[in-house]
């Protein structure tokens, strides 16, 4: 998998680690979906509500190498065991990240839909240099993934936990520009589009049957 | 052409209501205890007479997959895992069941639990689905309350429990063995089989994994029968599938049709038609990007199913058609799947972890033409020493794509080094 080294992150690293009142109310529904001999199952849900823990504490979603040794103590499993399982799925970031994390989508069926502009206007407007670095007024970090599962709105750019679909270079300025502003868009197709039915509507699914559904929630 | 009145996902693109409400009007929950009632065998059987085979990308016969879970429990529990992990560069159809049609999986859990002995369900999301998984939770939440599932599922007797349990980032966690082991809290590798998860999978337990879009249509499939879904299609290819079509169409779409359509007739009629009209069609990757890109001329006549793609020596896969318009550089398309089966490798087996990363480099070399025409022949032979000599599909899933390139498109290759040779050697920046 990728390289996620916390190499230099010595100096940021907190000296303890506890789960919130929020954290342990989730904790407790998590656990009980395995069986009791089987509570190692947890440590990927541990490890995201550490890092949704930070987020929402300081801003950065990261794991601190504290929140593993708490999340090896709360499993009964050795240390080592977390830090292989955090190190091998790069959804944990293990240095602190910008409040927003653009995660750019760079895959064959993304690029050929225009990813390049894309990653330069994350560049340009969000004051990132390359991949894996955070902007000097730490708002923003830039990571290049792969293969969203979106692709029929590709581009797409995820930022935090909410894709923006249908990108390009204007678009993606004027969604990190609001971001800047302390707006958040709705994500989704950022023209208009409904989810994955074609642009200008559907073709399918639209028999009067179907028309005279219940509407849509939410 | 599929009608709408013999679609399965009548919710595909969220126009409606995706509740537990909402999925009743259209049909879902309806008289799930009497299909239950039905037994065990007869729910497999069912399954098999319909000629349903997984949607996943293997394409095996879902009925017979159950039927090799044990007949009688030795004391350990079985167990059904949902594969929910999509990442097949492509592919964004599993998506749509999630968020939009929640409960024909769920319901599905229930009826394929019955029909394999087990009493509990993880479905396994990707990470990067966070709002998807929590829509499904929603949705579970709604069906445990109405007593769907739970103590006493749909009043049958039957307990059944269903889990969601999210993903990390790791395209590995797609094969079925590695989901296991990450469901199990710990690294996604695969696992050597046999032993077969049927036989010991999960916790050491009986467990059959099976792809989202596969469990969500059988209930549809018991209502309306067997007969009916074999009738679509084509002769072991059956049923409808949801087919995701993007790239350089004007209308990139997902769309359920039948097994079988024309690819030509799905591109032209659902997506809008190729940028620029289909003579401008450069080549199609027509299941995903394990699959060979196959060039127009095999484009305009090949049907979309399983054993017509294998015919021209490529495959339906997930169904994910990638559409690359005469702009492509169809070598940087490939290369950028080498990079992402770089990426990917989960670094167990050598040919794998070593090969991968060879395979990207050449490529990136060959985009620029950095090459002799001699090394096309090398890094044909060296796919073929990482296909197969693995513990995983994944060596295969790299190697295929280049070895699609280098049998349809090697003069492109052979142009870009030719023309590589004629640039002066560039003065060095030192």
């Amino acid at each position: 998998m990728t390289d996620q080294t916390d190499a230099g992150a010595d100096s940021v690293q907190p000296a303890h680690f506890a789960f919130d009142a929020d954290s342990e109310a989730e904790i407790s529904r998590v656990l009980a979906r395995y069986p009791a001999a089987k509570q190692a199952s947890a440590v990927l849900p541990l490890l995201y509500l550490a890092q949704r823990q930070m987020g929402r504490l300081t801003g950065s979603a990261w794991v601190p190498r504290a929140a593993m040794d708490e999340i090896a103590r709360r499993l009964g499993i050795a240390p080592i065991r977390v830090y292989e399982v955090a190190t091998f799925y790069t959804m944990f970031q293990l240095r602190p990240v910008g409040r927003f994390h653009l995660q750019v989508c760079t895959t064959t069926p993304c690029w050929l839909r225009g990813s390049d502009e894309v990653v330069a206007a994350c560049r340009r407007t969000a004051g990132v240099g390359g991949f894996g670095e955070t902007s000097a007024d730490g708002l923003f970090t830039m990571t290049e993934v792969e293969c969203l599962g979106a692709c029929v709105n590709a581009p797409i750019l995820q930022v935090n936990d909410d894709f923006y679909e249908d990108l390009d270079g204007p678009r993606t300025e004027a969604l990190l520009t609001a971001l800047k502003r302390g707006e958040v868009p709705p994500p989704g197709s950022t023209i208009g589009r409904q989810t994955s039915a074609p642009e200008g509507g559907p073709q399918t699914l639209v028999g009067p049957a179907l028309a005279a559904a219940t509407p849509p929630a939410e | 052409m599929l009608s709408d009145k013999d679609r399965i996902f009548t919710n595909l693109y969220g126009l409606h209501d995706w509740r537990l409400a909402g999925a009743r009007a259209r049909g879902d929950w309806d008289g799930t205890a009497a299909l239950l009632a039905r037994g065990r065998d007869a729910l497999i059987d069912e399954v098999k007479a319909s000629g349903l085979r997984g949607r996943g990308g293997a394409g095996f016969p879902t009925g017979m997959k159950w039927s090799f879970m044990p007949k009688q429990s030795d004391g350990r529990p079985h167990y059904l895992v949902v594969n929910a992990d999509e990442s097949e560069p492509g592919t964004c159809k599993d998506r749509d069941i999630l968020r939009h049609d929640p409960h024909k999986l769920i319901e599905g859990c229930l009826i394929a639990g019955v029909a394999m002995g087990a009493h509990v369900a993880y479905i396994y999301v990707r990470g990067e689905f966070y709002n998807e998984a929590a829509r499904l939770q929603a949705a579970v939440d709604e069906a445990y309350d109405a007593g769907l599932i739970g103590r006493n599922a749909c009043g049958s007797g039957w307990e059944f429990d269903v889990y969601v349990h999210r993903g990390a980032g790791a395209y590995i966690c797609g094969e079925e063995t590695a989901l296991l082991e990450s469901l199990e809290g710990k690294k996604g590798m695969p696992r050597l089989k046999p032993p077969f998860p049927a036989a010991v999978g999960l916790y050491g337990c009986p467990t059959t994994v099976n792809n989202v879009e596969s469990i969500a249509v059988v209930p549809t499939i018991l209502r309306r029968g067997a007969a009916w879904f074999s009738e679509l299609g084509r002769p072991k290819n059956a049923g409808t599938k949801i087919f995701c079509i993007s790239g350089h169409v004007n209308k990139p779409c997902n769309v359920e049709e039948e097994l079988g359509i024309p690819l030509r007739e799905l591109i032209e009629r659902y997506a809008g038609g190729v940028r620029g009209g289909w003579d401008n069609l450069l080549a199609v990757i027509p299941g995903g990007s394990s699959v060979p890109v196959l060039p127009r001329e095999i484009c305009d006549t090949v049907l979309m199913d399983f054993d017509s793609l294998r015919e021209v020596r490529s495959g339906l896969g997930t169904a994910a058609v990638i559409v690359m318009d005469k702009s492509t550089d169809i070598i940087k398309a490939i290369a950028r799947l080498s990079q992402f089966y770089k990426h990917e490798s989960c670094g167990q087996c050598t040919p794998c972890r070593e090969g991968t990363g060879w395979l990207m480099r050449v490529m990136y070399r060959l985009v620029e033409g950095r090459a002799e025409p001699e090394e096309i022949d090398v890094l044909e032979q060296v796919t073929r020493q990482i296909e197969g000599h693995t513990i995983c599909a994944l060596g295969d899933a790299a190697a295929w794509p280049v070895q699609g390139l280098i049998r349809h498109f090697r003069p492109v290759i052979e142009e870009r080094i030719a023309q590589a040779k004629t640039r002066p050697m560039p003065l060095a920046a030192e």
